[in-house]
């Protein structure tokens, strides 16, 4: 178990989790308490009271008891007017955003995050932020309802195609977090999984600069292989040959692919850079036209990169 | 000679013979009957389905079934046991077959309605098989748009074949209030309604005023698929969480169409066989209404992530929390029933029994997910998936099975194994806490519901959970086997096997076609065990002490 | 359970008395007609939601709808709720061939309601005032026009359809009528089919000024 894991909560890793955690916890004693006074005393009573010989008795026709009724109606009343209260006063510190906050702009699309910083930075699911500082998420989507949902910082926001939402919160300790899309989406659902790197604040600042010129010192094979994990070209594509939501890589420089259309074409530098940034153009037969462009998203570098990549799989 | 003795008799099994005079009667006894085994064919095929789900989820990695497939069967998974058999169920079976014969009516009030409506019924379900047929729906039961509106595969003929059963249980519905509105027995005051025909009423009142909100939510998805009305999406000017609204109006109240009949069945089993008068008649009646009523302004909390303001979230928790209370209530009156009584440990009251752990913890973990900040954690993780079979299968499903048990004898004049029925009962309640109690933790630590694959962490209690689902199918199989073979060749059994007061134990069992020889006059409450007391089908009396001839049972005045 | 000789030939078994039977069927009515509501409140709220969030447009659009033909349309719809009451007033008075008169007028209003609501659609069709993706119309000014069109076929629609639908439960009782079923005591179908009418009539009330007369 990680550093303040319970049974069943994860390790609280952000400013409202102690929160919630504490209701949590205030909500799983008292209804244990209240779960063993109903249920095991109507267990014992029914044990208690058994039919002896099969013999049925006349019973009590007391069916009534204004007291007791009472009792039992205001005690649940006054527990869930607390945990009302309790609950909505942390959800309103989940809603109101410290000024201060470093601002981040999440997209959510069939199936990775991609996220955009300050200063033109950028990464796909893997969110980088500092500990110890307010942390703004702008969520938006391009297709489908997508959530953002990080388990050790207690928060949750659905990311919608026509508006934004906005969730903040601040990391307490460094570490990789999962980052999980908890609103169903489609074939790649499960596998729209990020992380949330929480770095110090120098590390921080390092991060951003040199992701502004990302990739500069790796040859262009080289960078073409971390583009292909860094966003996400994984969650659909193979390149060992195991069918997935799109064709896989491997091999598939020069191969010919039969298109929906019926007509045939070869996997050249010109197809895959059409694929990469209007895949909807030419979509080979036996799949469905899910994946989203990366237009805005890659730089030519990394495109270029990307098809490098490609080729070498291909030997 | 026993079988013998039972075939001569008349009854309504046997009064008609022939397939047509299934298809075409008009007798509630039947249609109950033909629901049973309509309802009962789509338990099966959700159930399988569960179970390859649960197949699936052992290890992370693709075992049986692709992605693609895997959605498909959450989907029909979900949809196939809430709209063809858990809303239906406990109505459509037991509502038909009983809630005449306990307010002594000889049918239902539209004998013909009802008919339309089980036919209605199957025409909605060949809907949903073509569907499934004919690529299948991919997009979770609740169809979220835009999910839903871009997708492929046969989207509309399953909403079609939902909008469909809307109208099923529309006039299911109609026929129950109407039916206990007007063709009560003389003397059957309200009452002296059973507290089924309360739950029964409620859940009525439910089905009348949401189903039409679903109907029509379904054929603004239709019309939003196939012209792109600009409704809900977002690509059209349509905005996707409208039609969470629309969505959540009807499915909320859904939910408690689902217990409110369920918790009637389950204060008619824990007084009968605590053989005590039921705890708080009047507030658990009431509470049944107040569940209803307040139940059309809860649905929003199924949407506290969705960005909906915080004034909306904070009413709609409020709310939420208090029709928490009227449950609590509930749980509360049934434990003093059973204080104090003369209790029999028969299947029913076993499950009865299980209804109250299982409900008990499907409800506390409720009170989890109405606290704002704590749902916010567990939204759409494992822990609403648990927390919803805690309430829909620990729940409803244990009533639907404590109702079963409990008239089965009185459906079929036969009495199953009781060996094997108690059993059953501990193979079934076992396999569910394994099944779903670790997806309670699994919910907590974060696991998101209607993943494919998942990370490594969770193997682990992922696998605990699919041995556990395969016990509970064990239990179901088991259950098949010797309630059919109570239906040809159990024990015939007499009037009333249980010693209860309501009105479908005074008539033979199975009863006859009219129900009763003669309309019964009430004089006597449903559960006056203070006072009478049932052996071996004679009613005696504590104050009169002299048995009743038994010609005039039909009657229950003295 | 024998009819016994005092049990008139339209009480089913399992009622004791006619006033019994007749009850049921209209609360039964009555518990549908508010289903029925229900069904239309979804589009309602689709109407109102929408009319909120872009008030010039609806206003911009609605001016396309031709409010000589809906006025018509709503004294030809209120004209054949009056005949369809005149006629279970006929039936209680046991003048059965004016009631047959007075359906039969009903089922007219209810055709010339639908004639007048073709050359509606049909106008609508040709402009390109269509709903949706099928919207072609280039001329209102405003967000997302082809919503208007969405809800006023959608509206206009699930009404035509109940029309249809009143069409074919009046002449139902109306051959029953014909064929004498129907008397001073039992005239309930009558009743209860007047009753959706009258349902039919009372939602056009609605949309009428909600279409045709907004801004």
């Amino acid at each position: 178990m990680d550093k303040g894991e319970s049974f069943f909560l994860p390790a609280p890793s952000s400013t409202v989790a102690g929160e919630v955690d504490a209701l949590f916890n205030f909500i799983l004693i008292a209804s244990t308490v209240l779960f063993f006074i109903v249920v095991f005393g109507s267990i014992f009573f029914a044990i208690r009271y058994r039919r002896r010989n099969g013999k049925r008795q006349y019973t009590s026709e007391k069916a009534h008891n204004t007291k007791l009724e009472i009792i039992w109606t205001i005690i649940p009343t006054i527990l869930v007017v607390i945990v009302f209260f309790w609950g909505f006063s942390t959800y309103l510190k989940m809603h109101v955003v410290p000024k201060d906050a470093l601002q981040i702009k999440a997209t959510g699309q069939k199936w990775f995050w991609q996220f955009e910083y300050k200063d033109g930075a950028s990464s796909t699911n893997e969110l980088v932020v500092p500990v110890g500082k307010p942390v703004e998420i702008t969520l938006s989507s391009t297709d489908v309802i997508h959530s953002f949902y990080v388990p050790n910082f207690r928060i949750k926001m659905d990311a919608l195609p026509n508006r934004y939402t906005k969730t903040w919160f601040e990391a307490t300790q460094e570490g990789t977090f999962d980052l999980f899309c908890a609103e169903y989406c489609g074939t790649g659902h499960s596998k729209m999984i990020g992380t949330v790197k929480v770095v110090s604040e120098r590390e921080y600042d390092e991060w951003l600069e040199n992701n502004a010129i990302s990739g500069e010192g790796l040859s262009l094979v080289e960078l073409g292989e971390k583009l292909y994990t860094s966003k996400a070209c994984n969650t659909c594509h193979s390149i060992d040959g195991t069918p997935n939501t799109g064709p896989t890589f491997q091999g598939i420089f020069g191969r010919q692919e039969k298109l929906q259309d019926g007509t045939d074409i070869t996997a050249d530098e010109n197809y895959i850079r059409e694929s990469i940034l209007n895949p909807q153009a030419k979509i080979v037969s036996g799949y469905q036209p899910v994946m989203p462009t990366y237009q805005n998203i890659l730089k030519d570098r990394e495109v270029d990169a990307l098809v490098e990549y490609l080729k070498t799989l291909s030997n | 000679m026993a079988k013998d003795q039972l075939n001569a008799q008349k009854n309504y099994l046997n009064e008609q013979k022939g397939i047509k005079s299934w298809l075409f009667t008009l007798d509630h006894k039947r249609i109950g009957i033909m629901y049973l085994f309509a309802i009962m064919f789509f338990f099966f095929i959700g159930g399988v389905m569960a179970l390859f789900i649960r197949l699936e989820l052992i290890r992370p990695e693709e075992i049986v079934v692709g992605a693609d497939t895997y959605n498909q069967l959450f989907t029909l998974h979900g949809a196939i046991m809430i709209f063809l058999f858990i809303v239906p169920g406990i109505p459509a079976i037991m509502g038909n077959f009983f809630l005449p014969l306990m307010i002594g009516a000889k049918d239902v009030a539209f004998p013909r309605l009802n008919l339309a409506s089980w036919y209605v019924y199957i025409l909605g379900s060949v809907f949903a098989i073509y569907s499934i047929m004919n690529g299948s729906v991919d997009t979770g039961w609740t169809f979220y748009t835009p999910y839903s509106s871009d997708t492929g595969g046969a989207v509309i003929s399953m909403t079609l074949g939902i909008f469909i059963l809307g109208f099923s249980s529309i006039f299911t519905g109609i026929n129950f209030i109407v039916t206990i509105h007007k063709l009560r027995a003389p003397g059957m005051t309200w009452f002296k309604l059973p507290l089924f025909a309360w739950g029964t009423y409620a859940t009525a009142i439910i089905q009348v005023l949401a189903t039409p909100v679903l109907g029509i939510t379904l054929l603004l998805l239709i019309f939003e698929r196939v012209m792109g009305i600009g409704i809900f999406d977002p690509a059209m000017g349509g905005d996707p969480v409208l039609y969470q609204h629309f969505f959540w109006f009807y499915s909320h109240p859904a939910v408690y169409i689902m217990i409110l009949p369920a918790m009637g069945i389950i204060s008619e089993v824990i007084s009968v066989f605590s053989n005590k008068k039921i705890f708080g008649y009047k507030p658990i009646a009431f509470s049944s209404l107040g569940i209803a009523l307040v139940s059309f302004l809860v649905w929003g909390h199924h949407m506290f992530t969705s960005g909906q303001s915080e004034l909306a979230a904070m009413i709609f928790s409020f709310l939420t929390f208090l029709v928490g209370i009227p449950s609590g209530i509930k749980m509360f009156n049934w434990m003093a029933t059973i204080y104090k009584g003369s209790v029999s440990f028969d299947t029913p009251m076993l499950y009865a029994l299980s209804f109250l752990f299982l409900f008990g913890i499907g409800g506390f973990t409720g009170i989890m997910l109405g606290a704002l900040s704590v749902d916010v954690h567990l939204h759409d993780t494992y822990f609403v998936v648990a927390h919803f079979h805690y309430v829909m299968m620990g729940g409803t499903v244990m009533g639907f099975l404590a109702g079963l048990h409990y008239w089965w004898p009185k459906m079929w004049g036969r009495m199953y194994s009781e060996y094997w029925a108690k059993l059953t009962v501990a193979v079934i309640f076992i396999g569910f806490n394994m099944t779903f109690f670790t997806q309670f933790i699994m919910g907590t630590k974060g696991m998101p519901r209607r993943y494919h694959s998942y990370v490594d962490q969770f193997q682990p209690l992922h696998a605990f959970s699919s041995v556990g689902s395969f016990i509970i199918g064990m239990g179901f199989f088991i259950m098949a086997a010797y309630l059919l073979h109570a239906m040809f060749r159990g024990k015939p059994v007499g009037k009333n096997p249980w010693g209860a007061l309501t009105l479908e134990w005074i008539t033979s069992s199975p009863p006859h076609h009219h129900n009763f020889e003669r309309t019964p006059l009430v004089t006597d409450g449903p559960y006056d065990y203070d006072r009478i007391m049932v052996e071996n089908d004679k009613w005696i009396y504590k104050d009169q002490p002299v048995e009743k001839p038994d010609e005039s049972q039909e009657k229950v005045e003295h | 359970m024998e009819h016994t000789g005092d049990h008139p030939k339209f009480l089913a078994h399992h009622f004791s008395e006619a006033s019994q039977q007749q009850e049921s069927a209209k609360l039964g009515m009555w518990i549908f007609l508010v289903t029925e509501v229900l069904l239309f409140s979804g589009l309602f709220v689709f109407y109102a939601i929408f009319r909120a969030w872009h008030p010039d447009m609806f206003i911009n659009a609605h001016v396309h709808l031709n409010v000589y033909l809906g006025t018509l349309n709503t004294f030809v719809l209120i004209t054949s709720s009056l005949t369809v009451a005149l006629a279970i007033r006929g039936l209680q008075l046991k003048k059965n061939k004016q009631a047959i008169w007075l359906l039969i007028m009903t089922l007219i209003f209810a055709a010339i309601f639908l004639v007048v609501k073709y050359f509606e659609y049909s106008h609508k069709f040709h402009l390109g005032q269509l709903p949706g993706k099928f919207y072609s119309f280039d001329g209102i000014v405003g967000t997302n026009p082809h919503v208007f069109f969405s809800v006023y076929f959608l509206l206009t629609g699930l009404h035509g359809v109940h029309v249809i639908a009143g069409m074919i439960v009046i002449g139902y009782v109306l051959l029953r009528t014909i064929k004498g079923h129907f008397s001073a005591e039992y005239y309930t179908p009558v009743e209860n089919a007047g009753l959706y009418w009258h349902l039919v009539d009372l939602v056009w009330i609605f949309l009428f000024p909600l279409l045709y007369l907004i801004g």
